[in-house]
């Protein structure tokens, strides 16, 4: 049947608020679209298969690992990657407190980090530093020891709670 | 590593879905939530796959009430069953689950209907579906069939789905008054697949207990129920840990797992009755 397509899916998406059309493999992860296709390097391609987080992006409303969805799902969809989060602000205050607090070393865990603690911040008002862990159990970092982490998102939980929740 | 595929295509709807499986000659695969079907095509587990995905099929999605029942779509998220307010109150063993299950970006996208038909002899939902009596609805362009869990889960990765069928949605009995449902797992780390885990449902004074990754599928502990009907919880740790035999792998031995089985029925059983753990 000619509605199987080997090699060449059509999708039409958002990327980070811009409209995107594009011709993809059959096989091809979101993470690499991203990366390898649109230049989106921020989140990473690690352990491609759930474990580690570091692939972590926004795809309508929610945080999904980009390595266990297919380009080829998101048609459709709306997408938003560290680097749209930044250059809307939405995350500022929370990238500003893994500075300060030293969250981040290589930095290679931190966008996957940043999206899925931005995730949490939005739908938790004052997660107790037990749910942060949890939220964050799926992203590995392998420098800093997670408690830096823990200690950077506490912070903007409590600042935006503070300021009647963001 | 990167998947390869045979092809890709997305359904319109359920009949197209069954089309488009029966034109792939075999090779058709559903696609939900691809949280284990992805996994493994990267890791080349599979390979050549026809990828039929079937997100777009609204008639698979969500949860209805529908009297005696719920009515819960195949393709209802993990998350969205954490936090539905009907599954709360008239299936809470399913919402508990979901906490056990990986980690919060994979429950956004994993589907219940792909954790069923996965039937991960360590996963939660099928044992959930065991120790509530659902019943799954699977449809394929013969026609629809409705399977009992105890019929459905056969083997490792291995249930009654017939090639070509899809599995549509699971209805669960509601929840009985003075009903109570508990699941307990160990794991090494918060996300992990457990090391064993069980469920148990007290409905009308009688008991469902089901077992997960202590065996090739999950099962129900017949004389671990009988003893605790007759309210005796050390004579049904006995049968319990008489009536499994787990595998060994490099996460734990049998004997350790069966140790455990033991010690989640005590607690599961503490918990039900409001007794401190
Ligand atoms: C890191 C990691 C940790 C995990 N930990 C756990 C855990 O602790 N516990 C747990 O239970 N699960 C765990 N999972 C698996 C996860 O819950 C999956 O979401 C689930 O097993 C599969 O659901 P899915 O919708 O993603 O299905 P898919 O991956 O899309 O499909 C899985 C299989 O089911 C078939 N299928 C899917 N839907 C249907 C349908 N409607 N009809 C017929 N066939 C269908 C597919 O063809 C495929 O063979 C984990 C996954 C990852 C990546
Ligand atoms: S690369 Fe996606 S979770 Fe590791
Ligand atoms: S900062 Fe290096 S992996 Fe997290």
């Amino acid at each position: 049947m000619n509605e199987i397509v080997r090699d060449r899916i059509d999708v039409a998406l958002t990327v980070n608020g811009e409209p995107v059309e594009a011709r993809v493999p059959a096989g091809q992860h979101l993470i690499d679209f991203l990366r390898l296709e649109l230049g989106l390097t921020g989140a990473h391609a690690s352990c491609e298969h759930g474990v580690c987080g570091a692939c972590t992006v926004r795809v309508n409303g929610d945080a999904v690992r980009g390595c266990l969805m297919l380009a080829a799902q998101a048609d459709g969809a709306e997408v938003w990657t560290v680097e749209g989060l930044t250059d809307t602000g939405e995350i500022a205050d929370l990238q500003e407190a893994f500075v300060a607090r030293n969250a981040l070393q290589c930095g290679f865990c931190t966008p996957g980090m940043l999206v899925a603690a931005q995730e949490l911040l939005a739908r938790e008002d004052a997660p107790s530093r037990a749910e942060i862990r949890e939220h964050l159990s799926g992203n590995y970092c392998r420098c800093t020891g997670y408690e830096a982490i823990v200690d950077a998102v506490e912070t903007v939980a409590t600042a935006r709670a503070g300021k009647g929740g963001a | 590593m990167k998947a390869a595929v045979g092809g890709y295509a997305r359904a319109r709807d359920l009949r197209h879905a069954l089309e488009l499986l029966s034109s792939a000659d075999g090779a058709g695969r559903v696609l939900a939530g691809g949280q284990s079907l992805v996994a493994a095509l990267n890791m080349r587990l599979t390979t050549g796959d026809v990828l039929v995905d079937i997100a777009s099929l609204d008639e698979c999605r969500g949860v209805v009430d529908e009297g005696e029942t719920l009515r819960i779509g195949a393709l209802t998220r993990h998350a969205e069953i954490g936090r539905d307010p009907l599954i709360r109150t008239h299936a809470p063993l399913l919402a508990d689950a979901v906490g056990h299950i990986a980690h919060a970006a994979i429950r956004n996208r994993g589907t219940i209907g792909g954790a069923i038909a996965h039937a991960d002899p360590a996963a939660e939902f099928p044992a959930c579906a065991l120790a509530l009596g659902a019943v799954m609805h699977v449809e394929g362009l013969g026609g629809r069939r409705s399977i009992p869990a105890e019929a459905f889960f056969r083997d490792t990765f291995e249930t009654a789905l017939a090639d070509g069928e899809i599995l549509t949605e699971i209805s669960v009995p509601k929840a009985a008054a003075g009903e109570a449902q508990a699941i307990e797992e160990v794991a090494r780390r918060s996300g992990d697949y457990a090391l064993a885990g069980l469920c148990l449902v007290r409905r009308e004074g009688r008991h469902r207990i089901a077992l997960f990754s202590v065996g090739p599928k999950p099962t129900l502990a017949a004389g671990a129920m009988a003893a605790l009907d007759g309210g005796d919880v050390e004579a049904a740790v006995a049968a319990l840990t008489d009536e499994i035999d787990p595998p060994s792998d490099t996460q734990a031995s049998g004997a350790y797992r069966r140790h455990l089985a033991g010690v989640l029925l005590r607690r599961v059983v503490a918990r039900i009755e409001g007794e401190a753990r």
